[in-house]
């Protein structure tokens, strides 16, 4: 294997990179306006949830509790009437519709405990828990405080407080946008690896470099190291410039270990794009290939959804994908500002992924070529 | 006006096409410079001219494939920037585009290609089917028509895009360089069989541009081009009488500027020196391979000396290529050896490779590269010292006329120009052994006659051995030795002139086609079947024109491009599968996967006081199923690096004297600490972790007071709706179906139209009368019942293995998913209207996708509640109505009226995308 060959090959490939003006800007869009959008389209969980209350009480507590409900967890409500209630919720109009009983109020003074009803769209499963939680609170809150003004009552003696580390708010901005760079350069790095040699393939030219003194293993590592460059060096623009600076979002740990631990992953991600391009014969089937194998890669690497709730088997699958570790070392590093103490064994696990991609993708590529 | 002699100008009453200062540039390169032409009708004409000179352009030009920037084109008496007037006279216009089948769909048989180009001009079946019998009858293909068309040779392949053009009856064939890189019988045939077609109707006008002269001489009137100009008109003969020369050959060459001449001389090759004891520098011995049951090559056998030029001849596809790679490695044979430099061919011998030039017949260099940069790269890939590639070449851009184009992208270039330039690249590290296949093709003369006398210095005062394929025949004439291949095997090995006498002949070319037809025998041969002339007479005498520009919409030219998509989808039934299968994978893991049930979250509890109470408020997390317990914290600093190590998700702390305060009545505070890291999981942890404690306050009062504990001011009921058990799979699996139908169909209408783009048979858009919008309808069509399929499969597949019930209006979902499909590939359409790369089509396709399907379609966070751009792009998205309609009727147990808001923004989504294509869409190459 010759240094000069892969660091030729790759220079080639940046140069090929340069003449594809609609790749490029893809690329910078995708690192900087999506991350912003995504930092900004949910500032909290529980975003001006929309919330009705049919209000059959009409007295001034039922009152108080519709003024009880604002911006930024919810929408201010609407009143309805019960029978509108059904087809806003069907309609998908309201995520939560209270329902206050008539002599609500007469009822609470009297110490009778009346109840009041919460319909919750579970459909809405980000909302639905959250929300009725929220929805409880406020209620109780509000119901405390009135009481108060007719009878004391006792304060319960002990209180929970409860803190969230690492986001004290909260902010699925963070989350977000760190999400949303994570997820472009696996995107990123498996469709430029991949598509780069289908693309050798369809004009020919991989057949002259064959007739060259040049090996697989050169002709696959120039096609990583420029693709995993041009990715890298996205990302940390991405990072450093749209994250840090623009959308001012703290990151908490070590940048260099973070940028250890992306070059392990582009260098199991660029593996997986060779080996895809080699099992697709054609870019059409390269594109669905991708879809099958990058969504769920996405999706479940814990990215979108907590890794916890998935089903067993399913989760010790995506244990053997490097999108898994990758994202819970991005996780542990940007946000609990974990040190290389912590998260060594994912970094192993994640270097050992890319080694067996890597030399699994070469026997392919070999074989592909015979 | 140009000079026109004007001696055999056929007489006609219209002009087949009319040029009036006529430009054409592309970046800096002048392609067409004011040029100004009539064009007579019912003739053959004929361009010829240097690699390069505009004669490709200004031919698309009449075609009307490409856009004229400057002056007026006039073909068949319509104005050609006129799109009303182009879309007119388009019917009467067959254009075939320079390549080998660059205009055929390869996976399609020969009858289908066929019947693609009938149906687009608007022929009923009957006629369709008579008319292709008859064509290939006379043609000879009618032995294969079922036949893919990337299978046929490419003299086959020439002749089914004659047919294909020849179809709705022309009354102007333009052909573009039709035989470059035929074989000669194959050539002739070709002519013959355009000869036969005029005779039936004299009216047809015919221009062709060739780099063969022997063609161009038999022609009725010759414009001769040099850099974007006209040179001069008029038959052949007056060509030759005004430049005083005996052939065409000849006269083009006297024609030409002095400065292109002035390197021009005759090719002279010295004989070899006379030794013949030296060592053999390439010997194959029984060569075979096979492909399946066919065997392309068959005990192939040569030895060439070292230093020696050696011919390779053969009809198209009879394994001159195959045998080729054999040499160099790229395919192993099945039996025999083949050995350079008396070492067997080893794939793994890199130090060999470094002795060997080849060149494969299609262009294989990097057309992102400048013509510099693909030389650099190859020196130094080769390791040749860096202090001496500038040297070389600059050596080799001298060599090959490269010098102006040095820093030019290929795909800029003509044929010949790139040819040359593959040349350069396969010399430049000075070889021992040129391997050549078909170098010459495409390549005019004066500059074939240039490399050949490279190929002569390079052989006999360097001692390379060259190994070179070819067709034309005076190149055959210069080689040492040559051998004639056909069907895998070699007919006859011999010097050219020992060939000739053999055979009788009166030169090559006779003793060549000899030999073929000699070789071929029953019509399953190939191309054996002589053409029938006969059925071609009624095919031709019926004329008239496919109806053409009619209406708005015409639903034949829609289904056929449709149907044409359909047959290559099953002709790949990798891609069907893929699109099939994957999308039922897809939904299991992503149905199953995409949980937001937050279970088991790993806890710990920080416990000061170690008393029964304040294990009993632990004890009541433990028994949550929300809950997995781990060890015991030992200390804060403790808790901070297992919360920090992500082992924690949520820490509890109990003060000291917990116990002891709450017997006293005072105040005490629990701490909790949840991982935030991750928001929405942070969320729901919070909810837990404040219901217990309100569970755990509530049994505390009962235990203490007993019957006197207040009940609570009031109860709040909650009734979770639609999923009453709160269950993912219930929420998720109706999302994840409108995910899934984003994903699949999406990039396959993305890739259906770029691809076209990348690989050439665009040009068919360009030049039938098929309007954008019925192209992108086409295409569509297809991609949409794709989707539907998919559709019910997911939809079946939901209800009964992943038992989601389905509570709704089955009609209004199956309406929803029609409409959806039409927005899903619409997006296709759309991306790929104005996307020419495929990689950055799938790079676009895939975010789009995601962003539209995944993340802003209220799949996961609701798009009431996003804001900023996110809301928009939720607000206008197919997908967040798609979705909102599929948990509607799955969950919900609605129906049409209920979900009316959002029918109409998806139902909006298809024509507004389809819309924006056609719009984007271009309908010329510029």
């Amino acid at each position: 294997m010759r240094i000069s060959n892969i660091w030729r090959l790759g220079i080639k490939e940046l140069r090929s990179l340069a003449r594809n003006p609609a790749l490029l800007t893809l690329i910078v869009f995708a690192f900087s306006l999506l991350i912003y959008v995504a930092a900004t389209a949910t500032p909290i969980t529980l975003n001006t949830a929309p919330i009705s209350i049919v209000d059959e009480d009409l007295s001034p507590l039922s009152a108080r509790l519709a003024t009880a409900f604002y911006p930024p967890y919810f929408d201010r409500p609407q009143t309805i009437s019960l029978s509108e209630m059904n087809r806003r919720m069907d309609a998908g109009i309201d995520t939560f519709a209270l329902v206050i009983p008539a002599n609500f109020q007469r009822d609470v003074l009297a110490g009778t405990a009346p109840a009041l009803q919460l319909n919750v769209d579970a459909t809405r499963m980000t909302q639905a828990f959250t929300g009725a939680g929220y929805v409880q609170a406020i209620v109780s809150d509000e119901i405390t405080e009135f009481i108060q003004r007719y009878r004391a009552e006792e304060r319960p003696a002990v209180d929970l407080v409860l803190r969230a580390r690492f986001n004290p708010e909260l902010d699925p901005g963070w989350f977000g946008a760190m999400m949303e760079v994570i997820s472009n350069v696996s995107l990123l790095s498996v469709i430029l690896a991949g598509a780069a040699l289908i693309r050798e393939r369809e004009h020919g030219t991989i057949e002259h470099l064959l007739v060259m003194p040049v090996t697989p293993a050169e002709i696959m590592l120039g096609k990583i190291w420029p693709t995993a460059l041009v990715v890298f060096a996205a990302a940390m623009f991405a990072i450093t410039i749209v994250v840090k600076t623009w959308l001012a979002i703290p990151v908490a740990g070590s940048l260099a270990l973070l940028m250890f631990a992306m070059a392990l992953q582009l260098f199991a991600t660029t593996s997986l794009g060779i080996f895809l391009a080699t099992v697709a014969g054609s870019m059409p089937q390269f594109g669905l290939l991708l879809m099958l194998v990058l969504f769920p890669l996405q999706v479940l690497a814990g990215g979108l959804t907590p890794v916890e709730s998935m089903p067993d088997g399913l989760r010790l699958l995506m244990n053997a994908a490097p999108n898994t570790h990758f994202v819970a070392l991005s996780q542990a590093i940007l946000f609990r500002g974990a040190g290389i103490e912590a998260v060594w064994t994912e970094l192993a696990s994640l270097a050992a992924i890319g080694c067996a991609f890597f030399l699994f993708s070469l026997w392919r590529f070999r074989k592909s070529l015979r | 006006m140009t000079a026109d002699d004007g001696r055999r100008h056929p007489a006609g009453e219209t002009l087949a096409a009319r040029l009036q200062s006529v430009s054409h540039v592309f970046g800096k390169t002048r392609a067409l410079d004011d040029v100004t032409l009539d064009f007579p009708a019912g003739a053959m004409l004929g361009l010829i001219g240097p690699d390069g000179v505009g004669k490709s352009t200004l031919l698309s030009l009449i075609a009307g494939a490409r856009k004229v920037q400057q002056g007026r084109v006039e073909a068949l008496g319509a104005d050609m920037t006129d799109s009303r007037q182009r879309a007119r006279v388009g019917p009467r216009i067959a254009y075939m585009p320079q390549g080998l089948g660059k205009n055929l769909y390869p996976t399609l048989s020969v009858a289908e290609n066929i019947a693609f180009f009938g149906r687009l001009f608007g022929l009923g079946r009957e006629e369709r089917d008579r008319r292709m019998r008859d064509l290939l009858d006379a043609t000879g293909l009618a032995p294969f028509p079922d036949r893919p068309a990337g299978k046929l040779s490419g003299g086959m392949k020439q002749k089914l895009g004659l047919c294909c053009a020849l179809i709705h009856d022309p009354d102007l064939l333009i052909l573009d360089e039709p035989t470059t890189g035929v074989d000669p019988l194959a050539r002739r045939q070709f002519w013959d069989l355009i000869g036969q077609i005029r005779e039936k109707r004299s009216e047809m006008g015919v221009i062709v541009a060739t780099a063969y002269m022997e063609e161009a001489a038999a022609f009725d009137w010759l414009v001769a081009m040099d850099a974007g100009r006209v040179l001069a008109t008029g038959s052949p003969e007056a060509l030759r009488e005004q430049t005083g020369t005996a052939s065409l050959d000849e006269a083009f060459i006297a024609l030409m500027p002095e400065e292109k001449r002035r390197h021009h001389h005759k090719v002279e090759i010295p004989p070899r020196p006379n030794n013949g004891g030296r060592e053999a520098a390439i010997e194959a011995e029984g060569l075979t391979i096979r492909f399946g049951d066919f065997t392309a090559v068959e005990n192939v056998s040569f030895r060439i000396p070292r230093g020696e030029i050696f011919g390779f001849l053969g009809s198209n596809g009879c394994g001159k290529t195959t045998t080729m790679k054999m040499l160099t490695g790229l395919l192993p044979a099945d039996e025999g050896t083949a050995s350079l430099f008396g070492q067997t061919v080893d794939p793994h011998d890199i130090d060999t490779r470094r002795r060997v030039g080849y060149m494969s017949q299609s262009f294989s260099l990097y057309s992102e590269l400048t013509v510099r940069q693909n030389l650099d790269l190859h020196a130094r890939l080769f390791h040749l010292p860096a202090e001496k590639i500038p040297a070389r070449i600059d050596e080799m851009a001298a060599r090959f006329h490269l010098k102006d184009v040095l820093d030019a992208l290929p795909d800029a270039l003509p044929l010949g120009v790139t040819q040359r330039l593959s040349l350069a690249v396969a010399m430049i590290h000075s070889p021992e052994i040129l391997i050549l296949d078909e170098p010459t093709s495409g390549v005019d003369p004066i500059a074939r006659d240039a490399l050949w006398q490279s190929f002569a210095d390079l052989s006999r005062k360097d001692g390379v051995t060259i190994f070179i394929s070819t067709h034309f025949m005076n190149e055959a004439e210069r080689c040492d030795r040559i051998s004639l291949m056909h069907a895998g095997k070699v007919l006859v090995s011999d010097t050219p002139a020992a060939i000739v006498e053999k055979r009788g002949a009166a030169d090559l070319e006779e003793a060549f086609v000899g030999y073929l037809e000699e070789a071929m025998g029953g019509p399953d041969d190939g191309k054996a079947a002589e053409p029938q002339a006969a059925g071609l007479a009624s095919a031709i005498a019926e004329g008239g024109h496919g109806t053409a520009a009619d209406g708005f919409l015409n639903l034949r030219r829609i289904l056929s491009y449709a149907r044409r998509e359909t047959l290559e989808l099953r002709r790949d039934p990798i891609r069907a599968a893929f699109a099939f299968i994957g999308s039922i994978v897809l939904m299991f893991v992503l149905g199953f996967g995409i949980s937001m049930d937050v279970k088991d979250l790993p806890y710990a509890v920080l416990d000061h006081d170690q008393t029964s109470l304040s294990r009993g408020y632990t004890l009541d997390i433990a028994g949550s199923t929300f809950f997995t317990e781990r060890p015991p914290i030992r200390d804060r600093a403790d808790m901070d690096r297992r919360l920090r190590d992500g082992e924690l998700s949520l820490a509890i702390e109990i003060p000291p004297g917990f116990a002891r305060d709450v017997a006293r009545g005072n105040g005490v505070s629990i701490g909790a600490w949840i991982d935030g890291s991750m928001p929405s999981r942070a969320e729901t942890a919070r909810g837990y972790v404040e219901g217990l404690h309100a569970h755990w306050l509530a049994e505390r009062a009962r235990e203490t007071l007993g019957d006197r504990a207040p009940s609570g001011l009031f109860q709040l009921e909650t009734r979770f709706r639609y999923n009453p058990n709160v269950e993912s799979l219930v929420a998720m699996v109706p999302a994840v179906i409108g995910l899934v139908l984003m994903f699949i169909p999406t990039m396959l209408a993305t890739l259906s139209i770029v691809r076209e783009k990348d690989l050439g048979s665009i040009v068919n858009l360009y030049v039938t009368p098929v309007s954008r919008l019925e192209f992108l309808l086409g295409k569509q069509l297809p991609y949409v019942a794709l989707a539907m399929v998919n559709f019910v499969t997911l939809t079946v597949f939901a209800t009964t293995v992943q038992g989601v019930p389905f509570t709704g209006s089955l009609f209004a979902f199956a309406v929803g998913g029609v409409l959806y499909a039409v927005a899903a590939t619409g997006l296709g359409l759309f991306i790929s209207s104005f996307m020419n790369s495929q990689i950055a089509a799938i790079f676009l396709t895939t975010i789009v996708s995601m962003l539209l399907a995944v993340q802003y379609s209220g799949m996961i966070d609701p798009v009431a509640s996003m804001e900023g751009a996110a809301a928009v792009i939720g607000a206008v998205n197919p997908a967040t109505h798609f979705i909102t309609i599929s948990r509607g009727t799955f969950s919900k147990a609605l129906g049409f009226g209920d979900l009316r808001s959002s029918f109409l923004p998806l139902l909006a989504a298809g024509p507004v995308l389809i819309g924006l294509s056609v719009l984007f869409l271009k309908k010329q190459a510029r």
